[in-house]
C-alpha cells in the first residue's frame, strides 16, 4: 500500500502588493514596450480583416496580400529603403539570427569571420558561438566601441561581415555606427546594425548593409521582427526554404502583427521627436537624482551619446534579484543585468565589457506612457529600498 | 597578508566581506579575497575604482588583491 503523496503546492515567498503605494508603474520598454494605441487598433482590424494566406489566389488570399504589401510600403518609406529589401520575421531575435548567419553565408568565398563588438544582444553573440569564427572589439568604461580596434578588426583579411548594435540595450550607449561602417565600407566589409533600441526612438545612422529590429520595442506586437537587406548585399539563407537568396520567414507570416507593426511604426515616428526630447529630460532627471540620493551607485553607460529612453546604474552591496523584487512590491517593473537575476548565473557580458559594476544592477527604460510623476514616485522610493536591502546585508 | 574567505559565496557577498574587512587592514597594506562567483572578478576591481582602493591583479584564478590606500 502507498501512502498518498502529499504535494505542498504552495508558491514560497510569492511577493504580496501590500506596500504598493498606488498604480504599478511599467519601466522595463526595452524588454517590451506596452502596445502602442495605433498598434491595438490596427491589430485587432487586422485580425478580421488579415488572417488568410497572402500566397493564396482567391479573394481572402488577395486582400491579405493587399494588406502585406501595405505595411510593407510602410515599413520601407519609414525606414527609407525600398520595399523588396524588407522582410518581416518572426521576433527581432530571428531576424539577427538570419542578418548574421545568411550575412555569413554569402560572403563565405571572401572568408569566415564575424566582427563584432563586445556589448552586441546575446542572439549575435549566439549565432557568432554557432558560426564558429569571431572577432570581438572592445569598449570603453562608457560603453562606446574602440574604433581603432574595430578598423584594425574588419580589414584582418578573411572577414565575411561585422555586426554592431545601435546603441547598447543595457547601458543605453549610441554606438558609432557612421565611422564603423565607413571603416566596414574601407575594407569591403558589409556591417549589420542591431537597430532594435534605436528604432522609433532615435536616428539610425546610415552605411549599414543589413538591419534588423524588433516591434514590441517601439510599441508593435510581440512576434515581428524586421530585417533589411540592402541591394547589393550577398546574402544567402541558412535555413531550409525555397528562395535561398531572399529573406523570409519560415513558416506563415504573422500578418496581423506585421500589420500592427507598420501601424505603430508610422506612428512613433511621428511622436518621435517630442517623445526624443522628453524622456531624454526624465532619464536625465534619474541619472542626477540617483547619483544624489543613493550612496555608493554607479550611473552606467555615456551621458550624453545615448538613447533617450534608458538609464541604467549599480548599487554597490545590493543583490539584483532582491532589488528587483522590492521594486515589484512597490509597483514598479524594472530589469538588471546582475548575475543574480540571469539565468546563467553570470554577469551581464555588457556591464563585464564596460568594466563597470556588475551585482546591484537597475535598467530603467521609459516609454511614452511614462510620466513625469511616475518618474518622481520611482525616485522617491528607490534610496529606502537601496538602504534597507543594505541594511539586513549589514552595510 | 589579511585573507577574506568568500568561497561558495554569491555577489554581493564577496563584494560585502571584502568592505567589511577593509577597517582590519593597515592603510598601504594588502587584503586577499578568496571567491569564485564569476561576477567578483569583474565587481572587485570596479569596487576599487567607486572606493579608492588599490586593486593589485588577480594572481590566481579565484584570488584578488587589493590594497587599501586610504
Amino acid at each position: 500500500m502507498h501512502t498518498p503523496v502529499v504535494v505542498d503546492d504552495t508558491v514560497s515567498r510569492v511577493e504580496n502588493t501590500a506596500e504598493q503605494a498606488g498604480a504599478p508603474v511599467y519601466l522595463d520598454a526595452a524588454s517590451a514596450a506596452p502596445l502602442h494605441p495605433v498598434a491595438r487598433q490596427a491589430l485587432l482590424a487586422a485580425l478580421d480583416d488579415g488572417w488568410a494566406d497572402p500566397d493564396r489566389l482567391y479573394a481572402a488570399g488577395r486582400r491579405a496580400q493587399q494588406l502585406r504589401d501595405a505595411a510593407t510600403a510602410t515599413v520601407a518609406q519609414c525606414l527609407g529603403v525600398r520595399p523588396d529589401e524588407l522582410t518581416f520575421l518572426p521576433s527581432g531575435t530571428a531576424a539577427v539570427h538570419a542578418a548574421v548567419l545568411g550575412g555569413l553565408a554569402g560572403r563565405a568565398r571572401a572568408g569566415k569571420t564575424l566582427v563584432h563588438s563586445a556589448i552586441e544582444h546575446s542572439a549575435v553573440l549566439h549565432a557568432a558561438a554557432r558560426h564558429g569564427d569571431a572577432r570581438e572589439v572592445g569598449v570603453d568604461r562608457l560603453g562606446r566601441l574602440d574604433l581603432d580596434a574595430w578598423d584594425a578588426g574588419v580589414r584582418q583579411p578573411g572577414t565575411a561581415l561585422a555586426s554592431l548594435i545601435s546603441a547598447s540595450h543595457e547601458a543605453g550607449t549610441l554606438q558609432p555606427v557612421a565611422a564603423a561602417a565607413q571603416m566596414c565600407a574601407d575594407a569591403g566589409v558589409p556591417l549589420h546594425v542591431d537597430a532594435a533600441q534605436s528604432l522609433g526612438r532615435s536616428a539610425v545612422p546610415p552605411g549599414w548593409s543589413l538591419l534588423s529590429a524588433s516591434a514590441r520595442k517601439w510599441g508593435g506586437p510581440a512576434g515581428v521582427g524586421l530585417l533589411v537587406v540592402r541591394k547589393g548585399t550577398r546574402w544567402l539563407s541558412p535555413y531550409p526554404g525555397d528562395d535561398l537568396h531572399r529573406p523570409g520567414p519560415q513558416g506563415p507570416l504573422n500578418l496581423p502583427g506585421v500589420i500592427a507593426a507598420a501601424a505603430s511604426l508610422r506612428a512613433v515616428l511621428g511622436e518621435a521627436q517630442a517623445e526624443e526630447k522628453r524622456l531624454f529630460r526624465e532619464t536625465e532627471k534619474i541619472r542626477e537624482r540617483v547619483k544624489e540620493t543613493v550612496p555608493d551607485v554607479e550611473i552606467v553607460g555615456d551621458p550624453v551619446g545615448r538613447l533617450p529612453h534608458l538609464v541604467t546604474f549599480s548599487c554597490l552591496y545590493v543583490d539584483g534579484e532582491a532589488l528587483l523584487h522590492a521594486l515589484d512590491r512597490q509597483g514598479f517593473a524594472v530589469s538588471s543585468g546582475s548575475s543574480c537575476t540571469a539565468s546563467t548565473l553570470r554577469p551581464s557580458h555588457v556591464l563585464e565589457a564596460m568594466g563597470v559594476l556588475s551585482h546591484g544592477n537597475v535598467r530603467v527604460s521609459l516609454h511614452r506612457g511614462t510620466t513625469s510623476t511616475d518618474v518622481d514616485r520611482f525616485l522617491a522610493v528607490l534610496p529606502g529600498v537601496v538602504a534597507r536591502i543594505r541594511q539586513e546585508a549589514g552595510m | 597578508m589579511i585573507e577574506v574567505d568568500s568561497r561558495g559565496r554569491r555577489c554581493p557577498l564577496p563584494i560585502i566581506d571584502l568592505a567589511k574587512a577593509l577597517p582590519g587592514v593597515p592603510v598601504g597594506e594588502i587584503v586577499r579575497v578568496l571567491a569564485d562567483d564569476p561576477a567578483a572578478a569583474n565587481d572587485i576591481p570596479a569596487w576599487c575604482r567607486m572606493k579608492q582602493q588599490g586593486y593589485e591583479g588577480s594572481p590566481a584564478a579565484g584570488t584578488y588583491d587589493v590594497r587599501r590606500l586610504i
